[in-house]
């Protein structure tokens, strides 16, 4: 079994116009960032896409909606990003915002076969307007869906052939969750390398999840804030 | 004297308790950590996806890998752990978080907050701010008692879109610190040099004052 593909242009391929996505990152930390370039690169449009936040103007999510690329944003924290806010504005972009914790358990939810969840978060707010309420214990909980998503695209520290991922620090974030959620799941590693060299016991996503694979080069890892102390 | 923001940090860093594991918000909350008590170990939480928050990096130390839900490098701490988003917020939504300090724009008498959006200005998003105040066990805002204008944000009803109901437990202000009781704000402590009528007058919500109320220690 090999899920290995030359490159994020291969990989990205079969994306079509209007597709739904899944793209993992919080902030700049963990993009996919070989893959955004395939998909600006490729041009395809009309795409729905879920991702904690919609990268900065030039890097990130924010490539592609340079490139008017996404019809829909389903995300919880969009700031940072003043092209995303002028077609917010103007009606070009449809955006959906979920509470943090909902959106990364409604990506869990889809990659453990369960159609809803029921969550506190937004109990009394905007957010519950529409929802089915449904009262566990005394307490009101909102019944929330799982996504329903034909791609998720994630960025891995390692991974194999065999599409094991291991993450690295807080770029784990979401990119677990999603890349059990794609109906097709694509990885992008830092380090491809033949199966038997990662450790069983320190996977994070096993293979069964994903379906290609490759290695990307030179990482641009952008930083977002840049904090540091003086060395004395 | 109003309270500046390190002091407003360091009268929560009070609150904090040996054992505790604390989520601090962006801003102000985020303050809190360089004042915690001599003594009192607690393991700060980053909801995407950190136990054991360390202090910033050293120059050229910084890794694009290790961030805060701020966005900002950071670093670990021996006893870090990491884990996905939904562990995180399912750690919270659990009870395991012991405390949460956020800001806020305004807080209602009951205990009701808003802090996400403004009508007619760029909406940015809740973040993970919604999922803290539905689940976390005690929370603390710390903010600013008026606004610019002077007018109070500690109010009978909040006017902005809630992020939360009935969830806050206390309010440390510039002006003085309020517990959130069935009879609106309960003046505990007052700044130095701030008087009970300046707060009555910069309240709008219900209020009372505790009959032991003293000068806050900061």
């Amino acid at each position: 079994m090999n899920k290995v593909v030359a490159g994020a242009d291969e990989a990205v391929k079969d994306i079509p116009s209007g597709a739904t996505l899944m793209l993992g990152g919080f902030g700049l930390c963990g993009i996919p960032e070989k893959c955004i370039a395939a998909l600006v690169k490729k041009g395809i449009n009309n795409l729905t896409c879920i991702s904690n936040n919609a990268g900065v103007d030039d890097f990130g999510i924010g490539l592609m909606l340079q490139g008017r690329q996404v019809k829909k944003m389903i995300a919880s924290y969009v700031g940072e990003n003043a092209e995303f806010e002028r077609q917010m504005l103007s009606g070009e972009l449809e955006v959906e915002l979920v509470p943090q914790g909902t959106l990364a358990t409604r990506c869990m939810a889809t990659g453990y076969g369960m159609p809803a969840v029921f969550l506190l978060a937004g109990i009394g707010t905007e957010v519950a307007e529409g929802k089915e309420v449904r009262n566990f214990n005394g307490k009101d909980y909102l019944m929330e869906y799982a996504f329903d998503s034909d791609f998720a695209i994630v960025k891995a520290w390692k991974g194999d052939t065999q599409g094991n991922l291991i993450f690295k620090g807080t770029a784990r974030n979401f990119s677990p969750l999603m890349a059990m959620a794609g109906k097709i799941t694509i990885a992008e590693v830092e380090h491809l390398v033949p199966i038997g060299e990662l450790d069983p016991n320190e996977i994070h996503v096993p293979g069964i999840y994903v379906h290609r694979i490759f290695e990307g080069k030179d990482y641009e890892k952008r930083i977002e804030q840049r904090t540091v102390k003086k060395k004395q | 004297m109003p309270l500046n923001k390190e002091q407003i940090a360091r009268r929560i860093a009070q609150e904090l308790q040996d054992g505790f594991y604390v989520n601090l918000g962006i801003g102000i909350p985020t303050l809190v950590a360089n004042y915690i008590p001599e003594g009192v170990d607690v393991v700060l939480q980053s909801e995407n996806g950190l136990l054991g928050m360390g202090p910033f990096p050293y120059e050229g130390d910084e890794d694009a890998d290790l961030i805060n839900a701020g966005k900002q490098t950071i670093t670990t701490i021996p006893g870090s752990a990491f884990f996905d988003s939904a562990m995180s917020f399912g750690m919270i939504r659990a009870g395991k978080v012991h405390l949460t300090v956020l800001g806020a724009m305004e807080v209602a008498d009951n205990g009701d907050i808003a802090n996400w959006k403004i009508p007619g200005k760029m909406v940015k998003g809740m973040g993970g701010a919604m999922d803290l105040v539905a689940a976390a066990k005690n929370i603390i805002v710390a903010m600013q008692h008026t606004n610019p204008k002077g007018e109070s944000k500690l109010l009978p009803k909040c006017s902005l879109p809630l992020t939360g109901v009935g969830c806050v437990k206390k309010v440390v202000s510039d002006l003085g610190v309020f517990d959130i009781t069935p009879d609106g704000f309960r003046c505990i402590e007052y700044a130095p040099g701030v008087t009970i009528d300046e707060i009555k007058a910069k309240t709008a919500g219900r209020l009372t004052i505790a009959d032991d109320v003293k000068e806050m220690v900061v």
